[in-house]
């Protein structure tokens, strides 16, 4: 029977590619083995392989066609015999199960854009442009080592490979090997160096492939850069940004499935930032890259390939330490950060055909946290679920609770929730990691659970 | 009892012996003081000290020049006397005073001078080796011919980091002096407990670093090392390890138990081998100095140490708004 050839996945988090090139044509003959598309996405490129022997019966993706998702049908291959009549009854049969990445699906635009409240500090009249948040962190590198030659960035995977996300994607080519550093795979060693760097008069910014590979670094992120300043009386500081992915990917296990929010939001000395969309991620990067003190920027894989508005100024930033209110509303704060803002904004427009209007509030910066911004807005609604992907113990949610109790008790209508990640490693299984994670349902019976509905 | 090693002849000249005989001297009579005060309990926390190994890194300084950077572990009060910092302001910051290095919120193992480009003070074993590479990486970057000296002890020899930075040092050419002071007891475990190759200055091996073994009980030998090791980086050929060989006469801090290395060892050596005395004795023989001199010397020493003690007793205790400062910039 004809055999339907599947557009493949090159990654975890792939949802569609482009079919760049055919390397076959209708009517060759392949065999296991041999290869026959290439296929990109904006993270890599892959050459497809046959699986099975016998004749390309029809090509029904043209090569150059962009947006192809995962699992589609791109050709039908005969088998030994068949004619091409097989391959029309091929494509005719059901399509094949879609892909299922549901965590991939990319965040509905009506909630991309705040509801009556303004972007900050934005003139008006200023034009947008779509960017996703990895093009928007290159771009923040980019701007900031044009403007400044002592900013230079090391990591695993920068420079040739073009950055094991493709953030870095571009930055050898402008600017040289002398600024865009691969290093070997030896976080402790290179933070280390990073740190010296630092203390000798440059700004580096180290990549760390994922905050993972950063527990290996943790004695010079925290000893070495977060308490330098202090220890010498104000004498010398540590200007250094460590970025990198952070939190849960998809199916990638438990090593590779953390959130760092927590740990390093308790260290002084530290600043802390998580964006969400493109544009904080862009203004925010290029203040931390300014900044005179040690940044942890946490990003996360699952958004780096979502679109956002960005907007066209030459020169714009986002100051650390200050909360953006996505969306006003009246009865619940919904307070995130990160990739957590995903579920916080789904959750606030379900609950708005519900008709609970939930104000939803991203801190963007875990340390210092713009505790204002947050007290203000729970003394308003009176009711705050706290969402975030982290583990629940010590969570960054247990922190704001602490803090509303303590200074909007007589507000509060009904106990905070904090919708976190399970109290459990990342589970390798589809349903268990799905389980594990925090879900858009969830937050939506915590809202209901403080409004009493 | 073993005969004392000859004073080596020499064709340094007596200006220079007196140098190095008035530096070290001065180590030895600050850390003798820092031990005093600690007894009296004006000196908390931990406490390292230097005596036995001075001629360690006044031989490298000798070597140095404006604009090179130095760091090491936390018995860093000799480094930062040697490269010229105030003896009173590090004995200050020992006491936990506004007038120390780090106006009293570091501490015996925590100080700095951005002006005599010292970086620390590091209290984590060996945290201070890829930390030093990064300083040489700095000035590479910035395309000058300063080098960094890394110091390091035969404990921290065996951490991991180590290694990472030696890789990098030499994939990248970085002018990095690794200086390993091997006292032969890291803490109170032996070299030859803790170490399965006791040449240290061949850990380099493997990353093509050049290297040398140095006896750090002779301030000459070390200086002349330490002048090859610094022309191998300004030249730009990579780092250099100098594995130099010392003797701790006091315990790894204040508090040590003495129980794993004989009463006998140790006298042995100060008789033997005292870096000071040996340069007391090339500078007699060479009639470079007379005995009176020496004592003029010894006295003057006395005296800024002693200073330096009353400056650390009398400079006040920080503030106490001073414990929400300097946390961010």
């Amino acid at each position: 029977m004809a055999i339907q050839i599947l557009m493949p996945a090159l990654s975890p988090t792939m949802e569609e590619g482009t079919l760049a090139k055919w390397l076959v044509k209708e009517g060759d003959t392949v065999e296991s083995g041999d290869i026959l598309c290439e296929i990109e996405t904006d993270k890599a490129t892959m050459e497809f392989e046959a699986v099975d022997e016998g004749v390309i019966g029809k090509i029904l993706i043209a090569e150059g066609t962009e947006n192809v998702a995962v699992n589609t049908a791109i050709a039908v291959l005969l088998e030994d015999g068949e004619d091409a009549s097989a391959a029309d009854s091929a494509t005719a049969a059901p399509a094949p199960a879609s892909a299922p990445a549901e965590q991939a699906e990319t965040v509905p635009a009506k909630a991309l854009t705040p509801v009556d409240v303004p972007m900050e500090d934005i003139p008006e009249g200023t034009t947008f442009t779509k960017t996703t948040v990895r093009e928007a962190l290159r771009d923040a590198m980019a701007e900031e080592m044009r403007s400044n030659e002592k900013v230079f960035l090391m990591g695993e995977e920068v420079g040739q490979y073009q950055g094991a996300y493709k953030v870095s994607q571009g930055l050898l080519d402008e600017f040289g090997e002398k600024r865009v550093i691969d290093t070997p795979i030896t976080e402790h060693g290179f933070t280390g160096l990073a740190v010296g760097a630092a203390f000798g008069g440059l700004r580096p910014i180290v990549e760390f492939m994922t905050f993972n590979f950063a527990m290996q670094a943790m004695d010079h992120i925290i000893n070495s850069a977060a308490k330098t300043l202090y220890m010498s009386g104000g004498q010398m500081g540590c200007p250094i940004v460590f970025r990198g992915t952070n939190g849960a990917a998809s199916r990638v296990g438990a090593q590779h499935s953390q959130c760092y929010a927590a740990w390093y939001a308790q260290i002084p000395g530290l600043k802390v930032v998580m964006p969400y969309s493109a544009a904080d991620a862009k203004g925010l990067l290029k203040s931390a890259i300014r900044d005179p003190n040690p940044v942890i920027f946490l990003e996360n894989e699952m958004v780096y390939g979502t679109s956002f508005d960005v907007p066209d100024l030459d020169d714009f930033t986002v100051p650390i330490g200050k909360a953006k209110i996505w969306r006003a509303g009246e009865d619940v704060t919904l307070v995130s950060f990160g990739i957590g803002m995903k579920y916080a904004l789904e959750a606030a427009d379900k609950l708005a055909t519900e008709g609970i209007s939930a104000e939803v509030v991203d801190l963007r910066s875990l340390r210092p946290i713009d505790y204002d911004t947050l007290i203000n807005s729970v003394k308003k609604t009176n009711r705050c679920v706290t969402i975030e992907e982290g583990f629940p113990v010590a969570s960054i949610g247990n922190h704001l609770s602490a803090v509303i109790m303590e200074r909007a008790f007589d507000y509060l209508d009904a106990p905070v929730i904090n919708c976190t990640g399970k109290d459990v490693p990342m589970p390798y299984a589809a349903n268990l990691e799905k389980l594990a994670l925090v879900t858009t349902d969830e937050v939506i019976a915590a809202v209901k659970q403080v409004t009493y509905r | 009892m073993a005969a004392k090693k000859q004073a080596r002849k020499t064709n340094t000249s007596g200006e220079e012996l007196l140098e190095h005989y008035k530096n070290m001297l001065m180590i030895r009579r600050f850390e003798e003081k820092a031990g005093q005060l600690y007894g009296m309990g004006v000196i908390g926390g931990f406490c390292h000290l230097y005596i036995g190994q001075e001629a360690v890194v006044v031989g490298l300084e000798a070597a140095a020049k404006e604009g090179d950077s130095r760091l090491t572990s936390y018995r860093d009060h000799a480094h930062m006397l040697a490269c010229g910092m105030d003896p009173k302001g590090v004995m200050a910051e020992l006491t936990g005073r506004e007038g120390g290095y780090s106006r009293g919120k570091g501490g015996s193992m925590h100080m700095f001078s951005t002006e005599k480009k010292f970086y620390g003070g590091h209290g984590i074993v060996a945290a201070q080796v890829p930390i030093g590479a990064g300083l040489a990486f700095a000035e590479k970057y910035n395309g000058t011919d300063n080098v960094s000296f890394t110091y390091f002890g035969d404990g921290a020899a065996n951490q991991g980091q180590v290694y990472e930075a030696f890789n990098m040092a030499s994939l990248w050419k970085l002018p990095v002096i690794f200086v390993i002071e091997n006292n032969q007891y890291a803490m109170g475990t032996s070299l030859q407990r803790a170490s399965s190759s006791p040449e240290l200055h061949t850990r380099g091996t493997a990353f093509m670093i050049e290297s040398e073994a140095v006896d750090g009980m002779d301030v000459l030998a070390v200086k002349e090392a330490g002048v090859r090791a610094v022309a191998h980086c300004r030249a730009g050929k990579g780092p250099y390890i100098l594995g130099i060989k010392t003797y701790r006469y006091r315990g790894h801090s204040m508090s040590d138990p003495a129980k794993y290395r004989t009463r006998e060892e140790v006298q042995k050596m100060k008789d033997e081998r005292d870096p000071i005395d040996h340069v007391r004795e090339m500078l007699e023989q060479g009639k470079h100095a007379t005995t009176e001199e020496l004592k003029a010397i010894d006295k003057q020493i006395k005296k800024t140490v002693s200073e330096a003690a009353d400056f650390a007793q009398t400079s006040p205790e920080p503030s106490l708004d001073e414990l929400y400062t300097d946390i961010l910039r």
